[in-house]
């Protein structure tokens, strides 16, 4: 409960990036701009992550959600050497694979969650652990939120055996109007947050709209206390930031040189339809693309201006309650979404709902459902799989089964948007990480070694 | 009769007095009872005068009341949410709405929740379109260990929500009592004693002065225990409690009203069943118990039930350590009566809870976790909450039994399932809420006449 409030009240601000990562013609600068490497020429704190090993798989029978809202009924997935190879139905040629005869079962791309406080909000909450906001000054772009993750929260590893997510991204908190950057990580254990990085992921930006920032540094009598305080300050560093020529290093700056160059994807905490307009407006004015809202319990208010921007929503199924600008929130948010045409994404935002973004669509589809928007189980699947992967940019690697793509892959028991079903097995990158039916396979962090309940089903 | 009338045209102004109940049959429809039973499909209930009157397969159609076909939906006994705090908060965040906890209030365990359960309240409106008829609102301990009295009240659309005031006393002895009580379990624990032994000598003396008496002491080992440890207050000076304080905890310490204890680890579980030794009537219900299968069997043994959030897997502090979904099976297989109930997770809300039930079924497939039959996951929301709550009659689906139902479109534990109808006392509930008014208003994004503003 009181990690809950802490992220409610603090962390709970995050801005979508949008689906491309290149700005259409609104770059403000003429040439090129490339993030400065370190002195051995390369980038900093690159990722150290190599898939590990695993058989030539087949999974033969099941019924197949490509991600890209596509399903195969009855079909075969087959991937080696970390790649998918192959999806199709019953007439592929399953030789040189281990087969796994997975009739009744289902089959979807690893889950991606785009919005997660794992390793930075860790298990178990402490004071100590409390890393997700830098709220020492309402615009912190030089922060990288990679610094705070701390790779032994034992939430990954349910994320991985009762979610399926297979990748994630790990944002600052709301408090500031500009966070700092975003990590993309694998969910594979690690003694190193390098050796988690996802390798070729663009870095992604946070910011905060609405009651957060104000409400932070308001109540230390500093700007900003106000709406349009936030605004004000958001466009006066956006301007110092265009003037930044690059001759002395400020961390600040490069990032976001690389947010207007196209190169780091702004996720951007916003609830209310009315704010988003207006951020949409500033990156227009300033020269950037938003590729995402996160919380965006109003996009149903402006699906059209979402679309027509091609800006992705990341959503809860319906919670609602906490905060003032949350107060119109409705469960049929995402499917209102999709129904415009607009892209819709579920995120968890917590290390509880990060273990059903499942469920969460399926109730977001049953309430459209009920509306009469009817969206096909393979399409819901998209929400949580290629949808985030294209708002992270990460889509030409992962998010879909589609030949030469990470072999991120997800066996079910039964149909992922049914409350019975749980992952069987989940492979990363076609390495076999989790396997309900082996104990063996399921990872245990440092921190839980020697306590009760080490190693349980959990 | 008007009442019924607005109703049924889905008002959402709430009626001064209840609407008289209608007497209805639904037929045909898969019938879950609530009580741990697997569901019967092509069943009829049979309500009349606000009860349930019949259910089964072989009951003949009543000749009066509306008939209802219930073909390819289920019926159920509502949802009873547990440990809720429906109708005393608005929004969490704006402080002017929320009377969950008085921080600042001079009285602890004489705080009341009765009086202020707003019935027209969104939270409310919201849980009773998702199924939920009755549920138990849980003040925030705040000022001190004790959070007062929380209420069993039904979800009508009626100013009559409160069902049973001061149902029981909340009292926090985990990790939080501890920082409420100054820094420590310790002082947790020395301040509840003390405020149940002054609650107990206050019934014979209501300035709670003191009177030595030595009397005999049991103690676990050769160190003496000072018995004004634990019989009646000594002095003027110990009294901690404002009186009006201590009035509220003598039903407490005679048993007559439950304490709601909040404890996640395995120790203060058994520390909290301890109690009982010094104060032998009371009725405790545990609150919390995320470790309590590691000492399942000594729960059961006390007899004292559990409500329980379903899906904790995750050491989120140091008293959860051994936090597993398969807390709840595991208890139930060790004989405790255990509930599902209060919500800690984004998303979570009351008219979430079956989807908690539902997880408990998927996880009995899962190999090494312990998970709940269909019967068994239905019922910890239903007549398990209810019987905690003292309302035997609730949460069931049987002759005799209380008139809240629900009709729904699917299996109610099933994600994409939702109520069709909500009856509360045999009385048909409005299903509109300000979120249904939003969605109907922004079904389109046409603005071609009128702004939305114009839209309803």
């Amino acid at each position: 409960m009181q990690k809950v409030v802490l992220l409610a009240l603090s962390a709970s601000l995050a801005a979508c990036a949008t689906a491309q990562a290149k700005p259409e013609g609104a770059s403000p600068s003429t040439k090129a701009w490339t993030a400065p490497k370190g002195v051995d020429e390369r980038a900093p704190f690159a990722s150290t992550y190599e898939p590990y090993p695993g058989l030539p798989t087949a999974l033969v029978g099941a019924t197949v959600y490509d991600g890209a809202g596509g399903r195969i009924d009855n079909g075969t997935v087959l991937f080696r050497d970390g790649e998918v190879v192959a999806v199709g139905d019953g007439s592929l040629s399953t030789e040189g694979y281990r087969r796994i005869e997975a009739a009744g079962k289902f089959v979807t791309p690893g889950i991606i969650d785009i919005h997660s406080h794992l390793g930075n909000y860790p298990s178990p909450a402490v004071d100590a652990h409390s890393d997700g906001n830098e709220a020492t000054s309402p615009a912190t772009p030089e922060v990288w939120t990679e610094h705070s993750v701390w790779p032994q929260d034992p939430g990954f590893s349910r994320a991985l055996a009762n979610g399926g997510v297979t990748s994630l991204q790990i944002l600052p908190g709301s408090a500031n109007l500009m966070g700092g950057r975003s990590a993309t990580l694998k969910n594979v254990p690690s003694r190193t947050v390098q050796g988690m990085k996802f390798p070729g992921a663009p870095y992604g930006f946070k910011m905060a709209c609405g009651e957060n920032p104000k409400r932070v540094y308001g109540n230390r009598n500093r700007m900003p206390a106000t709406r349009m305080g936030n605004f004000a300050l958001n466009r006066q560093t956006w301007l110092d930031a265009r003037a930044y020529d690059g001759k002395k290093r400020d961390l600040a700056k490069e990032t976001l040189k690389g947010v207007l160059e196209g190169q780091i994807l702004v996720h951007n905490h916003c609830y209310r339809a009315d704010e988003m307009a207006f951020v949409i407006d500033m990156a227009k004015e300033m020269g950037y693309r938003v590729s995402t809202f996160h919380h965006a319990v109003e996009s149903y208010k402006i699906g059209d201006l979402l679309r027509e921007n091609g800006i992705c929503s990341a959503v809860w199924a319906e919670w609602y309650g906490g905060k003032m600008e949350q107060y119109d929130s409705i469960p049929e948010n995402a499917a209102l979404i999709h129904n415009a045409g607009a892209c819709t994404v579920i995120h968890s935002d917590d290390e509880m709902g990060i273990q059903r973004l499942n469920q969460e669509a399926a109730k977001a589809q049953g309430a459209g459902r009920r509306m009469g928007i009817d969206i096909p189980d393979a399409e819901v699947i998209s929400w949580i799989t290629l949808n985030p992967a294209k708002a992270m940019g990460i889509d030409a690697m992962t998010g879909s089964l589609a030949p030469g793509k990470m072999a991120d892959v997800v066996l079910w028991n039964g149909d992922p948007l049914s409350v019975y079903s749980r992952p069987e097995k989940v492979w990363i990158d076609g390495a076999l990480m989790y396997d309900m039916h082996d104990p063996t396979l399921r990872p245990v962090s440092d921190f839980e070694l020697g306590h009760p309940g080490e190693g349980d089903v959990k | 009769m008007k009442c019924a009338i607005l109703l049924a045209a889905a008002s959402l102004v709430l009626c001064a007095q209840p609407a008289l109940a209608q007497d209805f049959t639904i037929t045909n429809a898969t019938v879950a009872a609530g009580d741990g039973s697997e569901p019967v499909a092509g069943a009829t209930v049979v309500v009349r005068n606000g009860r349930i009157a019949s259910v089964g397969r072989e009951i003949d159609p009543v000749r009066s009341g509306e008939i209802i076909d219930g073909t390819g939906m289920w019926v159920t006994p509502g949802i009873f949410a547990s440990i809720t705090t429906l109708g005393i908060v608005d929004v969490e965040a704006v402080s002017d709405s929320d009377d969950r906890g008085a921080g600042g209030s001079p009285f602890s365990a004489a705080l009341d929740v009765s009086p202020v359960i707003n019935p027209a309240s969104q939270g409310i409106a919201v849980a009773r379109t998702g199924g939920v008829t009755r549920a138990s609102v849980m003040p925030i301990a705040s000022a001190s260990i004790f959070g007062g009295q929380g209420a069993i009240v039904d979800l009508g659309a009626d100013f009559n929500a409160v069902t049973r005031p001061r149902a029981f006393q909340v009292v926090e002895m985990g990790e939080r009592g501890g920082r409420l009580a100054g820094g420590s379990r310790t002082s947790a624990h020395a301040l509840l004693r003390n405020a149940l032994r002054e609650a107990a000598r206050y019934g014979d003396d209501a300035r709670l002065t003191g009177n030595t008496r030595t009397g005999p002491t049991r103690t676990g080992d050769d160190v003496p225990l000072d018995p004004r440890m634990t019989g009646r207050a000594e002095r003027d000076s110990d009294v901690l409690l404002s009186r009006f304080d201590a009035a509220a905890l003598v039903p407490v310490v005679n048993g007559q009203q439950k304490l709601y204890v909040k404890v996640e680890r395995a120790i203060d579980i058994l520390s909290a069943i301890a109690l009982r030794e010094d104060f032998p009537k009371l009725d405790m219900v545990l609150v919390g118990a995320t470790e309590g299968w590691m000492v399942a069997e000594r729960i059961a043994a006390a007899g004292v039930p559990v409500i329980t959030v379903a899906l904790r897997d995750l050491p989120v502090s140091f008293e959860q350590m051994a936090a597993t979904q398969s807390n709840v099976g595991r208890m139930v297989d060790a004989g405790v009566t255990v509930a599902i109930g209060g919500y800690d997770s984004r998303g979570d809300l009351p008219h979430g809870l079956p989807q908690q039930a539902g997880n408990m079924v998927a996880i009995s497939r899962v190999p090494g976790a312990t998970g709940l039959t269909w019967g068994e996951a239905f019922a910890t929301i239903t007549s398990v909450p209810a019987r905690i709550a003292g309302l035997a009659d609730t949460g069931v689906l049987e002759g005799g039994a209380r008139g809240d139902l629900v009709l729904w479109d699917g299996d109610p534990l099933e994600l994409d399932s939702a109520p069709v109808k909500v009856w509360i006392d045999g009385v048909e509930q409005p299903l509109g809420n300000h979120r249904t008014r939003l969605r109907d208003r922004y079904r389109d994004l046409d603005e071609s006449d009128l702004p939305k503003g114009y839209d309803r």
